[in-house]
């Protein structure tokens, strides 16, 4: 099951630009959260902060509180343990080329040491599953390189290896963004069966999307939380001018 | 219609000259159309760069004719028999490679054994862990070594590393590994464990910069994905760099094995020079480069000769065909995800 994340003034740099300033928000459990905002307003170093991926760019940094689960990230435990809690979905889909289909879902619990062979046959079946891709790949689970499905194909399978490690958090950064219409709907349908289970954090630059699968809705501007709130609302009744000209599309 | 219309004015120009177009008023029209279609430089271009590439082949096909036609009486006295008789005593007309071959296949071998670890270690080192100000600097200092002459390091290794293996690499080797049999027997400094500590120095940054530019070409997202999971540094390396590079890494070694099969100076120097099989590595050896270089000027008699150039020609079809081997095992690795990297 998933946990909430609580957010206490995130500040965050790349070199000297300071992309993330003061950001304060509260992410509830098991639901879908949308970011949206116009491009380099520092919504993907905000879900980049949440599972300390930010600082893998030797010259980014970040200072703040982030609690997920009660735990502060920063403090109390290492990025890798960190990372193992929380899963994350890219832009591009990037599947291990050189591993099967198989490996590419068990490839979390492998690196960290799962050896049990029924367990992990079961575990990529239900993730697979669970990713809405066990259909199209059950047959070539082991001669099939990850890299020879399709995009959408690959995005799913990069969900099931997320999901394959039970994480208690799913980023996603873009994860339709490089996708076509069909792939795109069929992994917002997957955002919003997974979302009972998991806390999704979603950004994206389709505000139908975020309006389609998100319970709340937060909008960057400049490195700023301009407003957050529940979807409807956002969408239908901004308090703040900025949200207001974005999403009419007046900018952005 | 309107995207029916344009190929029309287009086929035109390419078939025939534009008679039928307007005058053009516009200086840029005028002087672009001045240029004509350029087709007989690029057919000039194509021809060229062919000759270029085929003068490789050319090379290559005409160094293996001059060897085989030079060897020809070898080939025909002495057969097969060349390369499985260890007998090489030119003085009283027997010759045998098979030492040479072996020189050469085992000092390769310790080469690659010490060099690849190393050289692999190098290329972690300097793409993933290595401060970025240090990156550049020690970067240069490996290429470095290969820009070193190769008899500059058969001096170091007469003046170093000889006395080293004999006095202090050589007797805890004896005392913990003996029993293997393959550090056993007298052992002089010079001989094969030499002469393959000189080539591994040799091999390594070859090695190392190739994989290094390997490893560097695998993307990031690739990394992430790996660190994204709750891998640690080394795990990312493992799964997220190294294996995505396995293909790149098995070239860098394999160029590095031609590099050690046909070096000769260096080896020459150090190996001892003594036409014999041993299974000890302190024995001295001899390598088909050596023996060419060494006894090419002195040797009497066309049978002589003949028999070195044979040798020659041993020593080329042994890089081709581990070459080819290299190839076939590159092909092997990334077959399974070349069938469709699209991504």
């Amino acid at each position: 099951m998933g946990v909430s994340i609580q957010v206490d003034n995130l500040n965050a740099w790349y070199g000297e630009t300071h992309t993330l300033q003061d950001i304060n928000l509260q992410i509830t459990a098991n639901s879908a959260t949308a970011l949206i905002g116009p491009s380099g307003c520092g919504k993907s170093t905000f879900v980049r902060c949440l599972n300390r991926m930010h600082e893998t760019n030797p010259a980014a940094r970040a200072e703040g509180v982030v609690r997920v689960g009660g735990i502060d990230i920063y403090r109390d435990a290492s990025p890798v343990e960190v990372r193992r809690r929380i899963g994350m979905v890219f832009q591009r889909p990037n599947p291990f080329p050189t591993m099967s289909i198989y490996d590419n879902v068990a490839s979390g619990l492998k690196l960290n040491g799962f050896r049990d062979r029924a367990a992990l046959d079961e575990i990529v079946e239900r993730s697979l599953k669970q990713a809405a891709l066990w259909d199209e790949v059950k047959n070539d689970l082991r001669k099939k390189s990850g890299a020879s499905l399709s995009g959408g194909q690959q995005q799913r399978l990069c969900i099931a290896r997320a999901l394959a490690v039970n994480p208690e958090v799913l980023l996603m950064d873009e994860p339709a963004s490089a996708l076509d219409p069909v792939s795109t709907s069929k992994i917002e349908d997957l955002i919003f069966q997974l979302k009972d289970e998991y806390t999704i954090v979603i950004v994206t630059h389709s505000m139908q999307q975020a309006a389609r699968v998100a319970e709340e809705t937060g909008f960057f501007l400049s490195g700023k939380l301009v407003e957050f709130g529940r979807t409807d609302k956002i969408f239908t009744n901004p308090s703040d001018k900025r949200t207001e000209d974005y999403i009419t599309g007046r900018f952005g | 219609m309107a995207t029916a219309s344009p190929p029309q004015p287009a086929q035109d120009s390419e078939t025939s000259r534009p008679v039928r177009r307007p005058a053009s008023t516009s200086p840029v029209r005028s002087f672009l159309q001045a240029r004509g279609s350029g087709a007989a430089g690029d057919h000039a271009f194509a021809v060229t760069v062919m000759l270029c590439a085929c003068s490789v082949l050319a090379v290559v096909v005409l160094v293996f004719g001059v060897l085989l036609v030079h060897s020809r009486l070898s080939l025909r006295t002495l057969g097969l028999h060349f390369f499985y008789s260890g007998d090489w005593d030119p003085v009283h007309g027997s010759f045998g490679a098979l030492p040479f071959l072996f020189g050469t296949l085992a000092t390769s071998a310790i080469a690659l054994i010490l060099a690849v670890p190393l050289a692999l270690g190098v290329a972690v080192f300097l793409t993933e862990m290595c401060p970025l100000p240090l990156r550049t600097p020690l970067s240069f200092l490996t290429e470095l070594l290969a820009a070193i002459p190769s008899v500059v390091y058969g001096l170091w290794a007469i003046a170093v590393l000889v006395p080293l293996v004999r006095d202090r690499i050589g007797p805890p080797l004896q005392r913990t590994l003996g029993w293997t049999g393959f550090f056993r027997g007298p052992n002089f400094g010079v001989g094969l464990l030499t002469a393959g500590i000189v080539l591994a120095i040799m091999v390594l940054p070859v090695i190392s910069s190739i994989t290094r530019d390997v490893m560097r070409a695998v993307p990031v997202a690739q990394r992430e994905a790996v660190l994204a999971l709750g891998a640690t540094r080394w795990e990312m390396i493992r799964i997220g760099v190294l294996k995505n590079a396995r293909a790149g890494i098995v070239g860098a070694v394999i160029l590095g094995l031609g590099r050690a099969l046909g070096e000769t100076m260096a080896v020459t120097m150090v190996i001892g020079n003594h036409p014999a099989i041993s299974q000890s590595l302190f024995a001295p050896s001899y390598t088909l480069a050596s023996v060419i270089a060494n006894e090419f000027a002195e040797a009497t008699g066309d049978l002589y000769v003949s028999a070195l150039i044979e040798i020659g020609l041993a020593l080329f079809l042994v890089t081709i065909v581990v070459n080819g081997v290299a190839r076939a095992l590159v092909w092997a690795v990334t077959r399974n995800s070349a069938t469709g990297a699209r991504a």
